[in-house]
């Protein structure tokens, strides 16, 4: 499978909602990363958001700020990041990239979507960057052919979802929730609304993230979005029992998204 | 028309003329100073950013939120800040004539409380209710805490742990105040991780919180809108040095962290061509030792806390952590209005070493009964050097844009009054005045002796 949009179709044509899991490039090594994001895939995680680690992660809480600080401290470098998506690629995985955009920006916005498309990499989430000043990363994502997922979020304007959406390949990445990542009870009832004000806008996709972490919850917002995004349940699985309990959380939640998917 | 606007016509500069005249160096639609500012920040915060923007573009045309910013800053500030000549240290600069500016004798003793002001006031009418602030050395937070207990408002700072141990006197201000101080204890846990953790609130809480941003960096609108409620320094100045020297100064010494008050006084001599206009950055232990925060100087252009700027970083992007004795400078980004100034070669940025910012405290406390904040004493350092380059003929006006009150334990330390695990409040009193000392990093007695042979 060699883009988002067939991943996403064929977990439709199968009559349920993709599943999305996030875990840092780098932690708590390069290659327990590596391990790490096989276990996510082989448990049954669609697509896998390989996160970039960085210094000032404003969009993260405390599970993920974390993770991310243990796999700089460890010496992560930002190139090894396509040695980690180049090696779940070959596992058999489906790897975008999560980023906050300074990284990207010092690299070379150019040179990283090439070496990324070089690596099999499918696109780029990009948490800080909105449409407004992704002038460069437009041009490069077409240039090599990766998707571009922005995000949009309750606090968003119906004219905002519209240019997002519009600015947006792949998927849309909603946020469920005001507010930064990190495993929540309750997640649902905003989810809802901000999936409902964005579906009139696009055909793409929806993805539902921050705050999802067990079955039941993956279930119910499977029955109205796309997708569901897992990241620091994933985290939390990684510090608690490394890649077999990663693969048993994986397996939990695929069994989740395929229980509550959404009517075609 | 303002109300404001009579009060011009008859030559007296008021806070709300920053505010209500277009500057003339405006940033585009999208905030953006040249390739610098804009909007680099999740979602999430756009439409808090857009009614900020629309609240502000609406309060800066209406006279009730402009006669009510200046009545703050007559009655509670204490504007005009007062011009000083400061002849006994101009002997230190080569005789080139210095002018203070003196934004330290505002209420909460430094120039933090002309945004604030403005900021709570348009708080209140967004309707919103809580304020949320970061601060490095506590005048932000103290500033911020104040205005929220003049208007009601519940107040939360974000200070990095490092920070609030080495300025326990503000934290102890802004409870006294009635805000409620957090301790951040991630990253670096100083001004950048305070920063982000104001975000990540701001995030959260955005339908009921405004973030006071405290200086010209961050998302737009808050680099042009804090530095327009800045711009009252430099357009007070401009008419004092005129009245006072019957011309324009020479140059402008200013001290730049994000740079909220060097833009405040270089904004009125923009268009002055003949006048230089100097930011100084902390040099910390020099900028060959990789410990300082001259972003200007040693940086690179990046994206950091909501605007594309210069910043320190290392070679993958990730933010390097910067040093400096003050903990108002001590930050590895800028302001992005700076950072076209400095590639259009409209203002230049110097580096000034921890040693020779305190050197320059000494100085002012002895020579003009002075105690500036260190961040100050950077400008003032500047200032000196400026001088012996410029010549007698010269007129320097040198931003002091705080007090030092808050730094007299720091300055004990490094003059040797006090041992360094020691705090002034705390030691003996005898024994500072008897001298007591262990290897100071400088000599107070000896103030000026590194500069021209003292005079005084």
């Amino acid at each position: 499978m060699r883009s988002v949009a067939e991943v996403f179709a064929r977990c439709r044509a199968e009559g349920r909602g993709a599943l999305v899991g996030y875990l840092p490039a780098g932690y708590p090594t390069v290659d327990g990363s590596v391990e790490l994001l096989t276990a996510m895939v082989e448990g049954g995680c669609d697509l896998v958001e390989v996160g970039i680690p960085y210094s000032d992660p404003v969009m993260d809480g405390p599970t993920i700020q974390a993770a991310a600080g243990r796999a700089l401290a460890a010496g992560f470098r930002l190139r090894q990041v396509f040695d980690v998506v180049a090696r779940v690629t070959a596992a058999g995985g489906n790897c975008v990239v999560m980023t906050y955009f300074n990284p990207v920006l010092k690299y070379g916005v150019e040179r990283f979507a090439a070496d990324l498309a070089a690596a099999g990499g499918l696109g780029v989430i990009t948490p800080d960057l909105i449409p407004d000043e992704a002038g460069q990363w437009l041009a490069a994502s077409d240039e090599h052919g990766l998707d571009r997922i922005f995000l949009v979020a309750p606090s968003s304007t119906e004219e905002r979802i519209a240019s997002t959406t519009a600015a947006s390949s792949g998927f849309v990445y909603a946020t469920s929730i005001m507010g930064v990542t990190g495993a929540r009870d309750s997640v649902a009832s905003a989810a809802g609304e901000i999936v409902a004000r964005t579906r009139p806008h696009t055909s793409l996709p929806i993805g539902v993230g921050l705050g999802v972490r067990n079955a039941d919850q993956a279930a119910e917002i499977a029955g109205f979005a796309d997708g569901v995004i897992v990241g620091s349940a994933f985290v939390d699985a990684a510090e608690r029992g490394g890649p077999d309990a990663v693969r048993a959380l994986a397996r939990d939640l695929a069994q989740g998204v395929a229980r509550g998917a959404r009517p075609a | 028309m303002s109300t404001s606007t009579g009060s011009h016509a008859s030559g007296r500069i008021t806070a709300s003329q920053g505010i209500d005249t277009p500057s003339g160096h405006e940033p585009d639609e999208g905030g953006h100073f040249g390739p610098y500012g804009g909007r680099w920040v999740p979602e999430a915060l756009v439409a808090a950013l857009d009614e900020l923007e629309t609240a502000y573009e609406k309060a800066r045309h209406d006279p009730e939120f402009l006669t009510e910013l200046d009545r703050l800053h007559r009655d509670y500030t204490g504007r005009p800040s007062p011009l000083t000549d400061v002849p006994k240290l101009s002997r230190h600069a080569g005789g080139a004539r210095i002018l203070l500016k003196r934004e330290d004798l505002n209420h909460t003793g430094s120039h933090k409380i002309n945004n604030v002001l403005g900021q709570a006031l348009l708080t209140k009418r967004m309707g919103k209710k809580r304020v949320i602030a970061e601060t490095g050395a506590g005048q932000h937070g103290v500033a911020t805490a104040t205005a929220c207990a003049l208007m009601d408002l519940e107040c939360v700072i974000y200070m990095g742990e490092v920070d609030t141990r080495r300025q326990a006197l503000n934290v102890a201000r802004m409870r006294l105040l009635g805000a409620t101080v957090i301790p951040v204890k991630t990253g670096s846990r100083t001004l950048k991780d305070a920063i982000n953790e104001a975000l990540r609130d701001w995030v959260t809480n955005v339908d009921t919180t405004h973030y006071l941003l405290g200086t010209v960096a961050g998302p737009h609108p808050f680099p042009q809108m804090v530095r327009d409620f800045h711009r009252v320094i430099g357009l007070e100045a401009r008419a004092q040095v005129r009245e006072r020297t019957g011309r324009l100064p020479t140059a402008i010494a200013a001290c730049v962290g994000g740079g909220s008050n060097a833009i405040g006084i270089f904004h009125a001599f923009l268009d002055d061509p003949g006048v230089r206009l100097v930011g100084f950055e902390p040099g910390g232990d020099g900028v060959e030792t990789g410990r300082h925060g001259a972003t200007l100087t040693e940086g690179s252009p990046g994206a950091l806390h909501g605007a594309f700027s210069y910043l320190l970083q290392d070679e993958d992007g990730q933010t390097s952590e910067s040093y400096s004795i003050s903990a108002g400078l001590d930050y590895p980004g800028v302001g992005p209005e700076h950072a076209l100034l400095k590639d259009v070669g409209r203002a230049e940025y110097q580096p000034v070493t921890d040693a020779e910012a305190m050197d320059a405290f000494a100085l002012l406390c002895r020579t003009e009964g002075i105690i500036p904040a260190i961040e100050s004493a950077h400008a003032v350092a500047g200032a000196l050097r400026l001088g012996k380059e410029l010549g007698p003929d010269a007129i320097i006006l040198v931003n002091l844009s705080g007090r030092g009150d808050k730094d007299v334990d720091t300055a004990a330390k490094w003059f040797g009054m006090i041992g360094s695990d020691e705090s002034a409040e705390s030691a003996d009193g005898t024994a500072i005045a008897e001298g007591a000392v262990t290897e100071p990093a400088g000599s107070f007695a000896d103030a000026g002796s590194k500069t021209e042979g003292i005079q005084a």
